[in-house]
């Protein structure tokens, strides 16, 4: 399995303290309110949280693909290039550095592969595309036509795609939901990506291929030694990929740390009830599931204090007051919850 | 739970029906909602011309032609009392014509909310009140200028308001029941007869328009009334018009017999015309109230077109096209630019009609927020 | 309730259905999609049955059939009604399948397009009633003001808009018109895949309370094995529209006896980081309902397969008391 990651080598990316919000007409929605986080070069960083909980919008922040009326508010992102720091949220979105980077260096794999491909042109003519377009990261050489279909014809044989010769010239359309996903990957591979953004790519797809997936993601990553950003909200896919994880929930990280740590000693009790809540293949069936009570609250509607508080078994005065910042509670966890520490967010 | 206003806010949406949540966006949008003030005011024309004209529209005098733009002041000698500049002609003794300078000295005194002569409203009762009409009832003021034949302009346009908008209306509304109608059966239906009606939409659709509307009109008999023609012109704009909206609706009724609520219905009991009733026409007829405002406009278009060219609503009856038919030719334009004013009416009125029917599009669609 | 004794319910045998494949300016058939190829299995009084397989497998199709929401090509599907006729539904003429639409209900799998979004609470819910002969206006309040407590709503709620409410909310919602009637029968097609996980377990919940206090039977259509696991006391698993596995669950999952069943378990990523393993992989694709394979339509993707699976097509057959299998080797593998 992945080795657990040393502590020594400098993280590839920091998010700290990251704010995204979108001005509707009905109001403001802080989509992702204060998430800081790190990604060490080729770990694979599970972030899993429900719907509203920001995942999917930090992401799109960290390729600068916040669409309008969403803004990155405040925070820093920032991703190792040529041994230096940049901070992508200070990085025009349309500028060179910042396409360069998107694609380049940080490659996404999304949710729809059948949205991601276009339908007039073939899987092969996509990729070869964005081969050419960042095609120094392939070498000092000059890349021909030629030469970016040989690598495109690679990278299919890579992700277990048979026939590629014949593959790479076939639409979207004509490919089933699991090869789609796969080509959706050797694309995000084909600019040799130091990190991969994976935004649910198995929630489309079926159990049998998801297992498909995942394997060979495992696989190419160890292969490549690219680090990955898997987001879901399946907690079990979490824990077969994840070297270290990441909850979140209403824009906030409640909870981090390695993989075991997080399924077998969870700090922060979203996590704990998250993790009684789901049925799995053992235990005993047709009895009540522990639940969070309440629900999601409208993004118009953020509680005050700690997002968690309303939902929350042990919440305290506090809660509702203060929102706890995100601290170490063991030597490799961090939390924020005021049962473990007392430090407050700045209002 | 702690902000007291922001929960009410939020009950007050969740009791919203839909009906109440499109006119809170539409509200929202100001170009909207000042065209629709002036769509209102256009169509209280509509309801009363005589009421808003100051005088009879058919009154001619020939030598009160091509009067200019006589304008109306509020204030003599710094205290109300509104009056228009008087118009004194002399003939040029070169080209014969007349020719007509204002007289700022002569004042002919305006009343408000006066009597003048006397009209029927909807044909229902009679009245002799008027918005404004010169004190002295023997003198006559043109607000808008005479045409050739010294009929006065603003009161003409006032009449010829009334039938455009109403013809624009009347079509619109024909359209959208054939429209409804045909597109609900096609697409509810399917099958032959939604083959049947799809052809005959598609052979509609690739007719040129401009000449069966010629043909169509030249076919009318030329002995008929003004307001016989004014419905047969009517019926010719609707029965070409319904295609793009019947279309529109079939796709509505495809989408919806897929939607889950729908197969609920049916697995609830739902008789067949209880889901079409209460089901499933109800969540477009928000969509269809505002492709049908942004047809008007082209309704309107239309008409005044067709009257223009002298094919469609013909004098004594007067429209819009009608009206703009006296700036035919360059010699009037020259003389008397005041005859292009009814353009200028056609032009704001179909601009309120599409932004008020974008606004509500806009407001009428679930999905844009 | 496992009792052997319950009467059966409902029971489907050989039920089928086909699509045509239309082609070409005249639309001429030149095939069919076989959504559900012979399909039988039994659902008693008061039990949940599980219905589980893949996207394509056929198991919506075969419940719409059930609930007559589109009309099967063969087979039948007989139904004990509450006056204890036994009816077919498959052949029912739609006069009188409408008075027994009351006793078969749905619960839907999108939260969002399952509610009328023009109605209130009180017209959505009370819409079976209405249709059903409740024409009393403050009878139907009444009644739906008790739905809405049963599945744990507020009923102050009811003339609220759907747009009001969290999708956990609008599923119960969903519930609540789905028990207006009095059902016996409830097909529940993927009702809480659409669902926050912490939503999930809130509604598998109401489903086992309710089906407790108001005496349900489910047929429970799903592709999550966890979530059937949980709720179900018999499951059937469906592979390109038949039935490859029937038996209760805890001898599904204790011992499958078909190489999909036990493939599809395996493929459930566990959620545990100390049980990782991609052992047993089921490689291929699931084939096409409209051009299945020879035999044993698992054959192709089947890590056991001899020449007898390529020719012969197995017959599902009862290898232990209640647990069938359509599979050659059934009684011989260890899986």
């Amino acid at each position: 399995m992945t080795p657990p990651t040393p502590m020594a080598t400098e993280p590839l990316l920091q998010v700290r303290d990251l704010r995204v919000s979108f001005a509707l007409d009905d109001g403001l929605v802080r989509a992702v309110d204060g998430t800081s986080f790190d990604v060490m070069p080729g770990q694979v960083l599970g972030v899993v949280g429900e719907s509203g909980c920001g995942k999917s919008v930090t992401m799109r922040a960290i390729l600068q693909l916040v669409d309008r009326p969403g803004r990155i508010t405040s925070g820093e992102i920032r991703f190792r290039r040529d041994g230096e720091m940049v901070d992508i949220a200070r990085l025009p979105p349309r500028g060179a550095v910042m396409r360069d980077i998107r694609g380049g260096e940080i490659a996404l794999i999304p949710q729809e592969p059948m949205a991601a491909f276009s339908p007039v042109h073939t899987v092969g003519e996509q990729i070869v595309e964005a081969i050419l377009l960042h095609s120094h990261r392939w070498g000092e050489k000059k890349l021909g036509r030629r030469d970016a279909r040989d690598i495109t014809v690679g990278l299919f044989r890579d992700v277990g795609i048979s026939m590629p010769e014949q593959r790479v010239d076939a639409y979207s359309w004509q490919l089933s939901g699991g090869l789609r996903q796969r080509a959706m990957i050797a694309m995000a591979l084909s600019c040799k990506p130091r990190l991969l953004i994976a935004d649910e790519p198995t929630t489309a797809i079926d159990v049998t291929t998801q297992a498909q997936v995942l394997g060979l993601l495992r696989e190419l990553q160890a292969k490549y030694d690219t680090a990955i950003i898997f987001i879901t909200h399946d907690l079990g896919v979490i824990a077969q990929m994840a070297s270290y994880v990441v909850v979140m929930y209403l824009g906030r990280v409640m909870e981090q740390g390695p993989v075991d740590d997080i399924f077998h000693a969870p700090k922060h009790p979203y996590t704990r009830a998250l993790l009684r809540s789901i049925p799995g293949l053992s235990g005993q069936t047709r009895v009540a599931l522990p639940v969070i009570s309440g629900a999601l609250p409208h993004p118009f509607n953020r509680p005050a204090g700690c997002p968690f508080h309303p939902r929350c078994p042990d919440a305290m005065e506090r809660c509702a007051a203060a929102v706890p910042r995100l601290l170490p509670v063991t030597p490799n966890q961090l939390a924020s919850c005021f049962l473990h520490h007392d430090e407050a967010e700045l209002p | 739970m702690a902000d007291v206003a922001g929960v009410k806010a939020e009950d007050r949406i969740a009791v919203a029906s839909n009906w109440r949540l499109v006119w809170w966006r539409f509200r929202r949008h100001h170009l909207a909602m000042v065209s629709a003030g002036l769509l209102i005011f256009l169509y209280l024309i509509v309801l009363a011309p005589d009421f808003f004209s100051t005088q009879d529209p058919e009154r001619t005098d020939a030598r009160q032609a091509f009067i200019p733009v006589q304008t109306v002041r509020l204030f003599d000698d710094g205290k109300l009392s509104p009056w228009v500049p008087a118009i004194v002609g002399k003939r040029n003794p070169v080209t014969l014509r007349m020719e007509w300078t204002v007289d700022q000295q002569r004042k002919v005194p305006v009343k408000f909310f006066a009597s003048g002569y006397r009209y029927k409203v909807l044909g229902l009762f009679t009245s002799d009140l008027h918005l404004l009409v010169p004190a002295d009832p023997q003198q006559r003021v043109f607000l808008l200028g005479s045409d050739r034949l010294g009929r006065d302009q603003w009161s003409r346009i006032m009449h010829g308001t009334q039938t455009s908008m109403t013809v624009g209306l009347v079509a619109v509304l024909l359209s959208v029941i054939l429209g409804v109608l045909l597109g609900g059966i096609s697409g509810y239906v399917g099958g032959k007869t939604d083959s049947v009606i799809q052809r005959l939409i598609e052979l509609l659709q690739s007719v040129p328009t401009i000449p069966i509307w010629l043909a169509l009109s030249a076919a009318l008999p030329r002995d008929w009334t003004p307001i016989q023609v004014f419905f047969a012109i009517t019926v010719i704009l609707s029965l070409v018009g319904w295609t793009t909206l019947g279309r529109e609706v079939r796709g509505r009724f495809l989408a919806l017999r897929e939607e889950d609520f729908v197969l609920a219905a049916r697995l609830a009991g739902c008789s067949r015309m209880r889901i079409i009733v209460r089901h499933m026409v109800p969540t477009f007829t928000s969509h269809i109230i505002a492709t049908s405002s942004l047809a008007i406009p082209v309704m309107i278009i239309n008409e005044t077109s067709l009257s223009f060219l002298g094919l469609g609503i013909r004098p004594p009856a007067i429209s819009w096209g009608v009206l703009l038919q006296e700036a035919q030719n360059i010699q009037t334009l020259a003389l008397a630019p005041w005859l292009l004013i009814p353009g200028l009416v056609v032009i704001v009125a179909v601009l309120a009609f599409n932004l008020v029917g974008d606004g509500l599009r806009d407001a009428a669609d679930p999905y844009g927020h | 309730m496992n009792e052997a004794a319950a009467q059966p319910l409902l029971e489907v045998r050989g039920l089928r259905k086909f699509f045509p494949i239309s082609k070409g300016f005249l639309r001429r058939v030149v095939g069919h999609v076989r959504a559900v190829d012979g399909v039988d299995f039994t659902v008693k009084e008061g039990e949940t049955l599980g219905l589980v397989g893949e996207s394509g497998c056929g198991k919506t199709t075969a419940s719409r059939c059930i609930l007559r929401a589109i009309d099967p090509t063969d087979g039948e599907i007989l139904y004990r009604t509450r006056d204890g006729r036994t009816v077919d539904l498959a052949r029912l003429p739609p006069g009188e399948l409408r008075p027994l639409r009351a006793e078969i209900q749905m619960i839907f799998q999108d939260p969002f397009g399952s509610l009328n979004p023009r109605m209130t609470l009180l017209d959505n819910v009370g819409e079976p009633l209405l249709v059903n002969g409740v024409t009393s206006r403050t009878e139907r309040t009444e009644r739906v003001a008790e739905l809405l407590r049963l599945v744990g709503l507020r009923p102050e709620f009811m003339h609220r808009f759907p747009h009001a409410f969290s999708g956990g909310q609008r599923q119960r919602i969903g519930i609540a018109r789905a028990l207006a009637t009095n059902p016996r029968l409830v097909v529940a097609d993927e009702p809480v895949s659409a669902l926050d996980v912490s939503v999930q377990a809130q509604v598998l919940n109401l489903l086992l309370e309710l089906q407790a206090r108001l005496k349900l039977t489910f047929l429970f259509v799903a592709h999550d094995l966890s979530v059937v696991r949980h709720i179900s006391d018999r499951i059937a698993v469906m592979y390109v529209g038949q039935l490859v596995e029937l038996a209760p669950t805890d001898a599904l999952f204790g011992q499958p006896r078909h190489p999909y069943t036990a493939a599809l378990m395996r493929a459930v990523p566990v959620a545990d980081p100390r049980v990782r393993g991609q052992d047993g992989i089921l490689g291929g694709e699931v084939p096409s309902p409209a051009a299945p394979p020879s035999g044993c339509y698992f054959h192709p993707r089947c890590r056991f397969a001899q020449d007898r699976c390529r020719a012969e097509a197995p017959a599902l057959r009862e290898v232990a008391p209640g647990h069938f299998s359509r599979c050659h080797f059934a009684g011989d593998l260890t899986l």
